[in-house]
Formats: structure tokens, C-alpha cells, sequence
């Protein structure tokens, strides 16, 4: 049973290694690889999962050979085990529905290239999720870039390679503050591993020394990360980014990328600075303000866009808003309802792209609404599945992000102040503007008035169907079975802390 | 205020060149002037380092036959920290470059809002 301690280890290491060697297989040998090797990293991190939930508690596993304050480590609670699987999962799900593209996407001597980004960047996934040491963090966070610029650009088009270069110069500037923070944090406590580091700095803190120090730290790392993950007004590369790239790239950048960065940010108000620090340093209230205008700006974005692929971009933002809003009630349940809209929109927004390709698909290629009118009659699964995630994001009951919003309302009804207004209002007119724009999108894909494109016969392929009815499973086993979820990331909380 | 600046003037230094660079990165219109300031933003931070993991008047922490005194040298661990450091910020900027030249080769211009311009009118 023990053995399971190795397993985080294991999935990194051999993501990293299967990585080099798919440089140089086939295209074929490289997709079975990486396909057999994500199974893997799935089935290890449900078993990590099943272990800390077992013994109820966190352990840490020490790489190399040297203890605690020198060495480097791995820990492992129940939120980074859930983590750890549902990353997996989706990623499986979303190279598994957009593989058919990948071939029309990407030209032939370049397939088996993807599939070295794909494994660099799960086992940069795994290493954030897992990782115990800050700056193994930013090692990590930079490999995680470089394979999400690729992923960008590998598409070679004049749109995408533009849209790889606006997010690397943005998400170079997003890991220059984050670095920059983590050395004056060395500079300040003289620690790299998270618990060391929380207790000099919860030390610092009750003694009342360096506070101006502490607050520009803590400055730096949130709005690196914030800029990473393209919290609201650092959004400008995430349309072109998410627009442009092939259907499993969209998917694995919007729903896992951004949430690993986010799940960092988690991670380090939790481990690193103490949630009493970090609440008390009022840095949340810019979460807040940024979240809630995300929350609108992104919607009214995605109302104005006649593109479909760029409105789910621009919805990402609005979601992106829903989560910085949860960490910005500064409270536990605050916490969780955002962890569980990391959860409840990767797997939404995920499905939303690769529905989106294959409604394209039988349009002639096409991603504009006049296009894509009657779609959902030609490709009948990806119009259901699109249909289930817009009904999702809105949150309608039955669907995940019915539940997100309402962990989200409670927890701002649980705040007492300004907040709660604040909160409660624009969850309501957002949830209101999603509604316009992802029911004018239902609306249009089952519209059956055109009479340029009449497939009947068209068959979605195997792969495709099924992560499709996997996406939908997943959507409705969240909304309709969530409570063992919010338990395991309330208990995975409290391991943090 | 001022006399802290001059007793800390590494640090005081690292932090303008880091903000040279940032705003370089994300002003400049220069694709080429970009990854310069991508690199002055790093190369600041490892300054800012290796200035921390000095101590004045000890010596390099190389192991020669015996393991001297920990009295004797400066902190190794920034010093591996900058290592670590430049090995990613060379990654990251053979990226950027190979990401301007085929733009180059495209667009025949370096000017990034020239080459949205251009980008947009491909359509």
C-alpha cells in the first residue's frame, strides 16, 4: 500500500521521459504512447487519491537524497490527488475528441511533435500540482509556457503563430513577477519548501516585521499568476490563443493550463503564506474587483463576437472572473466553491471546444453563427454535447455549473458586507448575459435553415463520440452527484492548512 | 531612505534593470527588442540573487579534498538557483527567437503591430 507514495513521482518522470521519445516515433507510436501514458498518470493519481483519502492525511516523498530544508519534495493531499485525476481525465477526453483534427490541423512530419508538448505538459501539470518546493514551481511553470506556446503555434498558420507570441511575451511577463516574488520571499524567510517558508513568514507576521516586504511579495506572485492565467484585464492574448489553435489545444489550454496556475495560486495561499497572512494583506478585495469585472466584460466580449470558438474564449474570461471571485471572499467556502468551478468549468468549457470542431466540421470549416446554423442536425452528438455545456455555463440545474454558482452565492451570502451585494448581483447579471449569448449560440446550431451544407450522411468517428458521451457523463455526474467532491476539496483544504 | 539605497546598491541596480526589462517586454514594438528585454528582466533577477547569496569576504563553495568550514564560503543555494535559472530563461528565449524568425519569414517585418496588421488582412 505504500507503494502508492511513489506514484506521483512516477507519473512525472515518465511524462517527461515518453516526452523526449516521442521525438522521435511515428505520429502513430507517439499518439498510442502518449495515450497509454496518460491512461496511466489517470489510473496512478486516482490510486494517490484513494490512498491519502484511505490514511486521511498528507505525506511527502523526498526526491533525492537529502531531508527536508535542503532537499526538494513531492506532497500529496486529497486535493492534489482529485487534481491530479481530473487533469488526467480531461486531457485524456479532449486529445481523444480532437484527435480526428489533429491530422487535419497539423501538418504530417509535425504529428509526433504534438505529442511531445502534450507529455511535457502533463508532466508540468503533475509536477505543479504536486510539487512541495516554490521554486521547482517556477521551473515548472515556465515548461508548462514553453509546451503551451507550442501547442499555440504548432498549427503554423499567420493567426496562431501571432496568438503563440502574444501569449508568450504576456506569460513571460506573468513568470518574470512571479520569479521576482519568489526570490524576494528566499531574499525575506531564506526557505524554497512551502511549509519551511509559512513558518517564517507566520513568525515574521506575528511579530509584525517586514510587512511592506511581505505585501510586495505577495503582490508580485498573485499578479504573476493572475497575468498567467488570464485574470481580467490581462486577457488580450486568450481570444486569438484559444481562437486560433486546434480543437484539443483550445480544450487542454482553457480548462487545464489555466487552472494549473490557479491551483498554484491555491496552493500558495494555503502553504506558502498562510491564509491569515494572506487575507489579512487585502489582496483579495483586487480579486474580487478584478473577478466581478471579468465576470462582465468577459460576457459582454463574448455577446459582441460572431465567432463561435472566440465567444467560448471570451466566456472563459467571464469564468476565470467566477473563480478569482471565490478566492476573493477570502473565506473557506469562498475557496471551495472556486475549486469546484475550476473543476465544473474545465470539464464544461473543455467539451464546448471540441463540440465546437465538430459542428465546424460539417460547416465547411466554418466558426461564424451563419454558418454553423442547423449544424447541430448534421452532427447530432456535437450538437447535444454543445447544447449541455451552454445549458451548463449557464447554470441551469441537473448541470455542474449550476452548482459552482450556487457555492458561490452562499458564499457570498456568508460574508456579511459589501461583498455579499456586490457578489450576489453581478452573479445574477453575468448569469444573465451567459444565458444571451450561449442560448443565441443552441438557438443558431439548431436552426434548420440552411441549404448550403446537406450531409445527412455524416459520420463523427468513433473517438469522437465517445468523448463526447464521456464530457456529458462527466457534466451531468457533477451536477448531479457533487457532494463527494465538495467533500474531498473541503478535506483537501484542511490538509493544506 | 536614501542611504538604504546606496548600502543595498545591487539590489537598488537588479530592481531598475528589472524594470527596464519589463517594460521593454511589454511595450516595445520590436520583436527582436522584446526578447532583449526578457532577457535584461531575467539577467536583473539572477543579479538580484547572486548580490543575496554573497557574503563579503568568503570564498567560493567548491569542495577541494576536504569539506572546509561553513564559516569560509558565501551560500551555495543562490548561486544554484541562477544556474537553474539561466538554463530556463535560455529556453524560453531560443522559443521567442524561433517563433520571430518564422514570423520574419512570413511577414518580412519584425514590428509586431505591423505583423497583426498584416495578420488581420490575411483573412
Amino acid at each position: 500500500m505504500d507503494f502508492i507514495r511513489n506514484f506521483p513521482f512516477f507519473c512525472i518522470v515518465l511524462a517527461l521521459a515518453s516526452g523526449v521519445i516521442s521525438s522521435v516515433l511515428r505520429p502513430k507510436a507517439a499518439k498510442a504512447l502518449s495515450f497509454i501514458l496518460i491512461s496511466f498518470s489517470c489510473i496512478c493519481s486516482f490510486c494517490v487519491l484513494y490512498y491519502t483519502v484511505q490514511t486521511g492525511e498528507a505525506f511527502t516523498y523526498m526526491m533525492g537524497h537529502f531531508p527536508a530544508p535542503w532537499g526538494n519534495e513531492i506532497r500529496a493531499g486529497v486535493l492534489e490527488g482529485v487534481m491530479a485525476s481530473f487533469f488526467s481525465v480531461i486531457m485524456l477526453l479532449a486529445l481523444l475528441g480532437g484527435e480526428k483534427y489533429l491530422k487535419a490541423d497539423i501538418e504530417e512530419s509535425k504529428q509526433n511533435l504534438y505529442f511531445v508538448l502534450v507529455n511535457l505538459l502533463l508532466s508540468s501539470l503533475l509536477a505543479l500540482v504536486y510539487t512541495n518546493d516554490l521554486f521547482t514551481a517556477y521551473v515548472f511553470v515556465e515548461i508548462n509556457t514553453i509546451a503551451a506556446g507550442g501547442l499555440i503555434m504548432i498549427r503554423s498558420n499567420g493567426h496562431s503563430m501571432l496568438a503563440a507570441t502574444k501569449y508568450m511575451i504576456m506569460s513571460l511577463l506573468g513568470s518574470g513577477l512571479l520569479l521576482i516574488g519568489i526570490t524576494l520571499q528566499y531574499d525575506l524567510t531564506g526557505h524554497l519548501l512551502m511549509s519551511n517558508i509559512q513558518e517564517s513568514i507566520g513568525e515574521l507576521a506575528a511579530h509584525g516585521e517586514y510587512t511592506v516586504p511581505l505585501t510586495v511579495i505577495i503582490g508580485l506572485i498573485s499578479v504573476g499568476i493572475a497575468i498567467k492565467s488570464a485574470l481580467f484585464p490581462f486577457h488580450a492574448w486568450l481570444a486569438d490563443a484559444y481562437g486560433y489553435s486546434t480543437a484539443s489545444s483550445a480544450a487542454i489550454l482553457s480548462s487545464l493550463v489555466s487552472k494549473a496556475y490557479i491551483f498554484l495560486l491555491i496552493k500558495i495561499i494555503y502553504r506558502v503564506i498562510g491564509t491569515g497572512v494572506f487575507w489579512d494583506s487585502k489582496i483579495t478585495n483586487v480579486f474580487f474587483v478584478l473577478g466581478v469585472a471579468g465576470m462582465l466584460f468577459g460576457s459582454i466580449s463574448a455577446i459582441k463576437e460572431c465567432d463561435m470558438r472566440r465567444m467560448i474564449a471570451f466566456s472563459s474570461v467571464a469564468q476565470i472572473g467566477y473563480i478569482y471571485m471565490g478566492l476573493g471572499f477570502g473565506t473557506k467556502l469562498g475557496v471551495t466553491a472556486a475549486v469546484f468551478h475550476i473543476f465544473s468549468h474545465a470539464a464544461t468549457k473543455s467539451m464546448l471546444f471540441v463540440a465546437c470542431r465538430g459542428l465546424s466540421e460539417v460547416s465547411g470549416n466554418k466558426k461564424d453563427f451563419s454558418d454553423l446554423k442547423g449544424s447541430g442536425f448534421r452532427n447530432r452528438i456535437a450538437g447535444v454535447a454543445f447544447t449541455v455545456g451552454a445549458l451548463s455555463m449557464v447554470g441551469v440545474p441537473l448541470f455542474a455549473g449550476f452548482i459552482s454558482k450556487l457555492y458561490l452565492t452562499s458564499a457570498a451570502l456568508e460574508t456579511m458586507s459589501l461583498k455579499m451585494a456586490v457578489g450576489v448581483i453581478v452573479l445574477a447579471v453575468s448569469t444573465i448575459l451567459n444565458a444571451l449569448y450561449f442560448i443565441r449560440a443552441v438557438i443558431s446550431i439548431y436552426t434548420p435553415r440552411n441549404e448550403h451544407y446537406r450531409d445527412a450522411a455524416f459520420r463523427p468517428g468513433m473517438t469522437f463520440c465517445a468523448g463526447m458521451v464521456c464530457f456529458i457523463a462527466i457534466n451531468f455526474l457533477l451536477g448531479l452527484a457533487s457532494h463527494p467532491l465538495i467533500t474531498a476539496i473541503e478535506q483537501g483544504l484542511q490538509m493544506f492548512s | 531612505m536614501l542611504g538604504n539605497l546606496f548600502a543595498n546598491y545591487y539590489e537598488a541596480v537588479s530592481m531598475i534593470l528589472f524594470g527596464i526589462g519589463f517594460t521593454t517586454l511589454l511595450l516595445n514594438r520590436n520583436m527582436i527588442k522584446k526578447i532583449m528585454g526578457l532577457n535584461i528582466m531575467d539577467t536583473a533577477i539572477y543579479l538580484f540573487l547572486a548580490a543575496k547569496g554573497y557574503i563579503f569576504g568568503r570564498k567560493v563553495p567548491i569542495v577541494n579534498g576536504t569539506v572546509p568550514e561553513p564559516e569560509t564560503y558565501i551560500n551555495p543555494i543562490p548561486s544554484g538557483l541562477v544556474l537553474t535559472g539561466i538554463v530556463v530563461s535560455v529556453s524560453v528565449t531560443a522559443v521567442m527567437l524561433s517563433l520571430t524568425i518564422r514570423l520574419y519569414r512570413r511577414y518580412r517585418t519584425l514590428d509586431i503591430d505591423e505583423i497583426t496588421r498584416l495578420v488581420k488582412e490575411e483573412k
